[in-house]
C-alpha cells in the first residue's frame, strides 16, 4: 500500500465496491452520512427524510433456513434411504444432496424409529454415531436444525438425519442406540438449549453449571453476555426485562 | 472388644477431586472420583476450563481467518486440524487441490502424527513412572518441529495450510532433511520398544487395563488408537481417503485385547507406518503448482457438509454450514476426537485402581484444548 498510492487510489473505485456504487447513486450521500446518526440519534424525529442513508449499513436479514439442496433428478438415492422410505413411509419428509452428501430430513415424532431403523437394517448397519450438533435459524418456528452424522464400520458409508425442533419441542435422545450421542447431546443443550427427552443426564458440559443462555444461539451476542451476568446474574436479570432503557443509571 | 466381623476402618465411598490441576491430567481436567478403598466405583468429567468458543469465534471470522483459530484446538498436532479445516472448505467449493499440494499435505500430516505420537508416548510413560521415555521422546519431538520450522517458521501453531492448496512450497533441501529424519526416527523406535514393550512394570502397569470391546467402543464413538486397539478396522485415511492416501501402501494395526498394552503397540506400529508414507510421498513427489484455482473471495455456495480425517487422535470431522451470503460460515463444528475419547474414560476407569487412572487417561491421548475448544 505505501509503496505504490496511486494503483491503492484507484482500486476501490474499480473491483471492490460495485454493490455500493448500485445502491447509492450519488457520491455526496455516503459523506453526509457518518455526519448524520449523532445528530439524530438525539431527537429521532426531525430528520425523516434523510432516513433512507443509512440504508446499506443495515445487515441483510438472517435467512430463513438451509438451502436443503434436493438430489438431482439422474441419481439416484442409496439403496438404504430407499428401503428405509419404504419401511417408514410417513417419517422422511424430504431428501437433500449437497457436494456428495446425502441427508434424510426426519420427522421429528419419527426420529427414534428412523434411528433405530438406520442401525439395526442390514443394509444400512449405521453403528457409529460420528457426529451430533446443530444449527439455529431463528426466523424460522422450528428454529433449530439437529444434526445426526452416522458413520458404518461395516459397510463404509455415510448418511446425515437431520430433524427440525422448535424452541419449546423435545428432541428424543438417541443415546440409548448410540452411547456416543450422551455427550454429544448434552453439549447440543449446552450450547443450543435443545432438549432431549430420555436423556439419562442432560447437564451443561462445557459452560459452567450455573450458566445464563446458550452461547452458540444466533441471538446470543459473540462478546458473551458482559461482566455483570458473571458476578451477579439477578441483577443482570433485573436490568434486562426493564421496559425503557432510560431507567438504567 | 469388637467382634471379628466389624471393621476395623471405616470403608465408607470416598469421593474424591482430580484436577484441574493435576500434572498427569494432560491440561485442565478435572475428574470427580468415587472411591470404594483404591477402586474407582464412579466417576464424573468435568471441562470446559479452556473453552474459548472457537466455533461460535468461527461464525464472525472469514474463511481464512478460521485457519488459525483450528490451531488453537489439538495444540499438538495443528497441522493436521488445518487439513481438516481447509479439505472440508474445498469440498464446499468443489476445489480441486493440486496433487504437489496434496503429497505435502499428507507429509505435514504424517510428520504432525509423529510429533503428536512422541508427546503421547514421552508422558503416557511418564505418568507411570517411566522417566527415561520422556526424555527419548521429546529429543526426537524436536526434530519434528524443527522440520516445521524450517517448513513454516512457527514450532506450535503452524498455520501451514490454505484453502485450495498450501503458502508455501519446500524449501530447498528440506526433503533430504525429512529422509535423514525418517532414518533416524527408524533407529530410536526400537530404543523405545527396549524401555518399554518387554519391561516387566509397563507389562504390569498396561496389560489388562482398561479393556473395552469392539461394539462398545465402537457404540461410544471412540476413534482413532483407542478404536483400533479393540480390534475395529477403522481408519479414516483409509476407509474416506482424503489428502494423497489413496496413492499409498500403509497398513492399518489392529489390537485384539482392547487394553492400554494393545493401543501402546498400535501407535508405536503407526510411526512406522507414518515414515512408510512419508518416504513414499517423497519418492513420488510431483512437479507442479502448490494452489489450485481459488476464487479470491470465498463464497460457498448454500449447503453444508461434514467432512473428516485422521488426526493423531482418530476421527477429527468439521460440519461446516455455508448460506451462501455471507464470507463466513453460517455455522462451524468440530468433531473432536478428544471429545469422543474422553467419554469412553468412564467405563474404562470404573472398576480400576486409582493408581490406574492416570495410566488411563494417557492412553486415550487427549488434548484439553480439543476438547474444550
Amino acid at each position: 500500500m505505501t509503496d505504490d498510492p496511486k494503483p491503492a487510489g484507484s482500486a476501490p473505485d474499480g473491483p471492490a465496491k460495485p454493490d455500493a456504487a448500485s445502491d447509492t447513486p450519488a457520491t455526496p450521500e455516503p459523506a453526509a452520512k457518518p455526519a448524520q446518526p449523532p445528530a439524530a440519534a438525539a431527537p429521532a424525529a426531525k430528520p425523516a427524510a434523510k432516513k433512507p442513508a443509512p440504508k446499506p449499513k443495515a445487515p441483510p436479514e438472517p435467512p430463513k433456513g438451509p438451502e436443503d439442496p434436493a438430489p438431482p433428478d439422474d441419481l439416484e438415492p442409496p439403496a438404504f434411504i430407499a428401503a428405509l422410505q419404504q419401511a417408514h413411509p410417513d417419517a422422511v419428509e424430504q431428501l437433500s444432496y449437497w457436494v456428495g452428501d446425502w441427508t434424510v430430513i426426519v420427522k421429528l415424532e419419527a426420529l427414534i424409529d428412523v434411528a433405530t431403523y438406520l442401525r439395526d437394517a442390514d443394509d444400512a448397519s449405521f453403528d457409529y454415531c460420528s457426529d451430533l450438533t446443530a444449527s439455529d435459524w431463528p426466523p424460522r418456528e422450528k428454529r433449530f436444525d439437529v444434526i445426526y452424522c452416522l458413520y458404518s464400520t461395516r459397510r463404509r458409508h455415510r448418511v446425515r438425519i437431520k430433524v427440525r425442533a422448535g424452541e419449546e419441542d423435545q428432541v428424543a435422545s438417541v443415546s440409548g442406540l448410540w452411547t456416543a450421542a450422551n455427550w454429544f447431546e448434552r453439549e447440543v443443550w449446552d450450547m443450543f438449549g435443545v432438549k432431549f427427552a430420555g436423556h439419562p443426564d442432560l447437564r451443561r458440559i462445557l459452560m459452567p453449571e450455573g450458566w445464563q443462555g446458550f452461547p452458540q444461539r444466533k441471538d446470543y451476542p459473540l462478546e458473551g453476555p458482559g461482566e455483570l451476568l458473571l458476578e451477579s446474574p439477578m441483577e443482570w436479570l433485573r436490568l434486562r426485562n426493564l421496559p425503557d432503557e432510560a431507567e438504567i443509571e | 472388644m469388637a467382634t471379628q466381623s466389624a471393621p476395623i476402618f471405616d470403608t465408607d465411598e470416598l469421593v474424591i477431586n482430580m484436577g484441574p490441576q493435576h500434572p498427569s491430567t494432560h491440561g485442565v481436567l478435572r475428574l470427580v472420583l468415587k472411591l470404594d478403598g483404591e477402586r474407582v466405583v464412579d466417576c464424573d468429567t468435568v471441562m470446559g476450563y479452556v473453552h474459548r468458543g472457537i466455533e461460535k469465534l468461527s461464525e464472525n471470522r472469514d474463511w481464512t481467518q478460521i485457519i488459525l483459530l483450528t490451531d488453537r484446538m489439538d495444540y499438538v498436532a495443528a497441522a493436521t486440524n488445518n487439513l481438516g479445516y481447509c479439505e472440508t472448505v474445498e469440498k464446499l467449493l468443489e476445489v480441486e487441490v493440486p496433487r504437489r499440494a496434496r503429497y505435502i499435505r499428507t507429509i505435514l500430516a504424517e510428520l504432525q502424527r509423529i510429533g503428536s505420537h512422541c508427546l503421547w508416548l514421552g508422558t503416557h510413560a511418564m505418568d507411570i513412572g517411566a522417566m527415561t521415555v520422556l526424555l527419548y521422546a521429546f529429543r526426537e519431538r524436536e526434530l519434528v518441529l524443527d522440520l516445521f520450522e524450517e517448513y513454516c517458521g512457527a514450532r506450535l501453531t503452524y498455520n501451514s495450510m490454505r484453502i485450495g492448496g498450501l503458502p508455501l512450497d519446500i524449501p530447498s533441501g528440506w526433503d533430504q532433511k525429512v529422509r535423514a529424519f525418517c532414518d533416524v526416527m527408524e533407529t530410536k523406535l526400537p530404543e523405545y520398544e527396549e524401555l518399554l514393550t518387554n519391561n516387566r512394570i509397563w507389562l504390569e502397569r498396561t496389560r489388562g487395563v482398561g479393556v473395552i470391546s469392539g461394539p462398545d467402543a465402537t457404540a461410544l464413538g471412540l476413534c482413532g488408537p483407542p478404536l483400533r486397539g479393540s480390534g475395529v478396522y477403522r481408519d479414516v485415511r483409509k476407509d474416506e481417503p482424503y489428502a494423497a492416501y489413496d496413492e499409498f501402501d500403509f497398513e492399518v494395526p489392529l489390537g485384539t485385547q482392547g487394553d492400554t498394552y494393545d493401543r501402546y503397540l498400535i501407535r508405536l506400529e503407526e510411526f512406522r507406518q507414518s515414515i512408510r508414507i512419508i518416504r513414499q510421498a517423497l519418492d513420488g513427489l510431483p512437479e507442479g503448482p502448490i494452489m489450485g484455482k481459488v476464487p479470491r473471495l470465498l463464497k460457498p455456495k448454500a449447503g453444508e457438509t461434514y467432512h473428516a480425517i485422521e488426526s493423531p487422535k482418530g476421527e477429527l470431522g468439521y460440519f461446516i454450514v455455508s448460506d451462501g451470503r455471507a464470507t463466513n460460515p453460517y455455522r462451524l463444528r468440530v468433531r473432536p476426537p478428544s471429545f469422543c475419547n474422553l467419554q469412553g474414560l468412564k467405563p474404562l476407569i470404573v472398576g480400576h485402581l486409582v493408581a490406574d487412572v492416570v495410566c488411563l487417561i494417557g492412553t486415550i491421548d487427549i488434548v484439553l484444548g480439543e476438547v474444550d475448544r
